[in-house]
Formats: structure tokens, C-alpha cells, sequence
């Protein structure tokens, strides 16, 4: 698997070198989502991020949440999509509808 | 996810052995399977089903949600012949996530310098076969255009359970070929599973754009795509 792909490595290599991380992972999507399940992003509280969850709509939504998991502890179970008032926020152009599990790493 | 648990999911992927994260929804327990013994047949089962169409999903089982993530290993890529289109076709597959093998016993062609950090056999291409093992996750490409070491391998080929088998060369060619694997016994079901002239058309001229046709149609052929004909 390549590094473009390996987000879990990636989070776990960051994990090693010392950064708080978190990883959101798609489990869920209907109707035209871009990403399926099991795509991953990770986020650092540093600010460092690789993988996607969709095509750019929601990473910037999730990783606040993941920065909220991180603090807390406290995983969390995302819904994005048109019939979740949050969908006028932060969007999903598509018409999709995705959840994205948000979990604290180590 | 527990250090143990992610020291544990990486050493199973390090391994190459297939294993499915399971995820309780949305309180986030998790268990590793198969190994953790106290899962559910159900959610045994279906974690299998999981690993078997190499996709995750969220499943019902024992009255809760789970999210199974399965992590199959690499799929694999044989490529036959360490000519010039293997050097484009290598880093290419690796891109895409394939474990990338180059068999070719001419070592003036396999060597280390044309092939860094590859795992290239010297073998003859039917033993190197023979070693590798293929299996329905992996794609096999032969690229000498040498009938004597082409078609050894194609043979190997033909008795895996290989989802790809492409050999380069022309229309002429390969008729040629086919001919020769029909004298060693295999029908035309089994012809019929070799892509020849390899590659989607593209019009590809040189070997980057020769790799990427051929990268192409394996990906096509993979995602079950329509446009494969």
C-alpha cells in the first residue's frame, strides 16, 4: 500500500514520532458519496493531516470534531448529508450522505 | 483504537495476513478478527464475508452496529520481462497500491540499478511463477516478447486463479501465442482470459504511456468496469 493510501500507517508513524492523533474513518455512505467505506483521514493537533473522507466537502467539519476527540477522549459518530441540518454548513455538493467515525489514536 | 490493538493491526498487515478491524457503533470497541475469541459467530461470519469481497461496511449483528474494516494485503502485480516498459510499469503499480514482483533470467535486464528496490527473480519465468504463487489478488503481465520465456509463464498463468492476465505484443503475435499455449493443452476459456495486445487503446507510444494502458485495463478489469470488453 502506498503512503497516499496507508493513512493508518501514517497516523501511526506520527503517532510513534510523539503527536497527539486522531483518525476518521467512512463506515456508512447513500446515493452519491465519493469516498466508500473504510477511507481515512488522520489529523494531529499539530495541524497535519493526510487521507480524505470525501472529495474536500467535509474534511475541514471532521477535522474540528477530531480535534474535539483528541481533547476528550471521546469518540464520535459523524452525519453528514442533505437531510442533516449540518449539510447547510458544511456541504456536500454530490447529494450524498456519508458517517464518518472520529477516534482518538493510542 | 488501543495502542495493543494498532500494535496488533500492524503487525498483522506487516505479516500479510488478512484481518478485519471491528468497530462497535458509535461507542467504539473494537475487537480484531479473526483472533480476539470472544466475538460473535454472527460477527465472525460476517467479518469473513467482509475479508472475502475485500469491502468494508457497517453490518447489524448481535443487536448493535460494528463497522468492519477489512485490511486485505497488497493486491499483487507479476510483471515477466525486466525491459525498458517494466521500469515505467513498476513504480507506476506501486502508485496504485500493488506489491510489484519482476521475474526475467536475463540478468543483464534484472538488475538492481534498473530495478531499485524491487523484488526481482532471476528465475526461469515457470519456476519464479511456481514460487510466487498466484492468486485471485494478483495481476500477471508478460512483457519479453520472447515466446521461451513468455510462455512458460502465460502457462502458469493460465492454471492460477490470477483476475488478470495481459501479454504484450501485436495482433499477429499473439494469435501466434495462442496457438502455441493451445498445444499445451489449454482450451479457449483458459485463452480467452489472456488480454492481448495488452492494455486498454489508448494509443500509447511510449513505455510510460504503455504502462499506464496497461495499469489502466488491470484497474478496469478489478473494478469490474464496463468499458472492458
Amino acid at each position: 500500500m502506498t503512503e497516499a493510501e496507508d493513512v493508518l500507517g501514517t497516523a501511526a508513524a506520527w503517532s510513534k514520532a510523539g503527536e497527539q492523533v486522531a483518525i476518521a474513518t467512512v463506515t456508512e455512505t447513500w446515493g452519491s458519496s465519493p469516498r466508500p467505506p473504510g477511507s481515512q483521514m488522520a489529523v494531529t493537533a499539530s495541524g497535519r493531516m493526510a487521507g480524505s473522507v470525501s472529495g474536500g466537502c467535509i474534511e475541514g467539519a471532521v477535522a474540528d470534531a477530531a480535534k474535539r476527540t483528541m481533547e476528550t477522549g471521546a469518540p464520535q459518530l459523524l452525519d453528514f448529508g442533505v437531510t442533516n441540518e449540518r449539510a447547510w454548513e458544511v456541504g456536500l455538493a454530490c447529494g450524498g450522505k456519508l458517517k464518518v467515525f472520529v477516534e482518538r489514536l493510542g | 483504537m488501543t495502542p495493543d490493538l494498532l500494535a496488533r493491526l500492524e503487525q498483522a498487515r506487516a505479516a500479510g495476513r488478512p484481518v478485519v478491524l471491528a468497530t462497535r457503533l458509535p461507542s467504539g470497541e473494537q475487537i480484531l478478527l479473526p483472533g480476539d475469541g470472544d466475538a460473535s459467530a454472527g460477527l465472525a461470519t460476517a467479518a469473513e464475508a467482509a475479508l472475502q469481497a475485500d469491502r468494508s461496511q457497517t453490518v447489524e449483528a448481535d443487536g448493535a452496529q460494528w463497522f468492519l474494516h477489512a485490511y486485505n494485503p497488497p493486491l499483487r502485480l507479476v510483471v515477466v520481462g525486466a525491459v525498458h516498459i517494466a521500469q515505467a510499469l513498476v513504480p507506476m503499480a506501486a502508485g496504485l497500491g500493488y506489491g510489484v514482483m519482476v521475474a526475467d533470467p536475463r540478468r543483464a535486464f534484472a538488475t538492481d540499478e534498473r530495478f531499485p528496490g524491487v523484488t526481482v527473480s532471476t528465475d526461469w519465468p515457470d519456476e519464479a511463477m511456481d514460487a510466487l504463487r498466484p492468486d485471485s489478488r494478483t495481476a500477471i503481465v508478460t512483457l519479453t516478447h520472447d515466446p521461451k520465456l513468455d510462455d512458460p509463464a502465460l502457462d502458469r498463468a493460465l492454471r492460477s486463479r490470477a483476475f488478470y492476465v495481459g501479454a504484450l505484443g501485436s495482433r499477429k503475435t499473439h494469435a501466434a501465442r495462442l496457438g502455441r499455449l493451445r498445444e499445451l493443452g489449454h482450451g479457449d476459456a483458459a485463452l480467452a482470459r489472456i488480454r492481448g495486445p495488452v492494455g486498454l487503446d489508448i494509443g500509447a507510444v511510449t513505455a510510460p504511456e504503455i504502462a499506464l494502458s496497461i495499469l489502466a485495463q488491470i484497474v478496469a478489469v478489478r473494478r469490474g468496469a464496463a468499458l472492458v470488453g
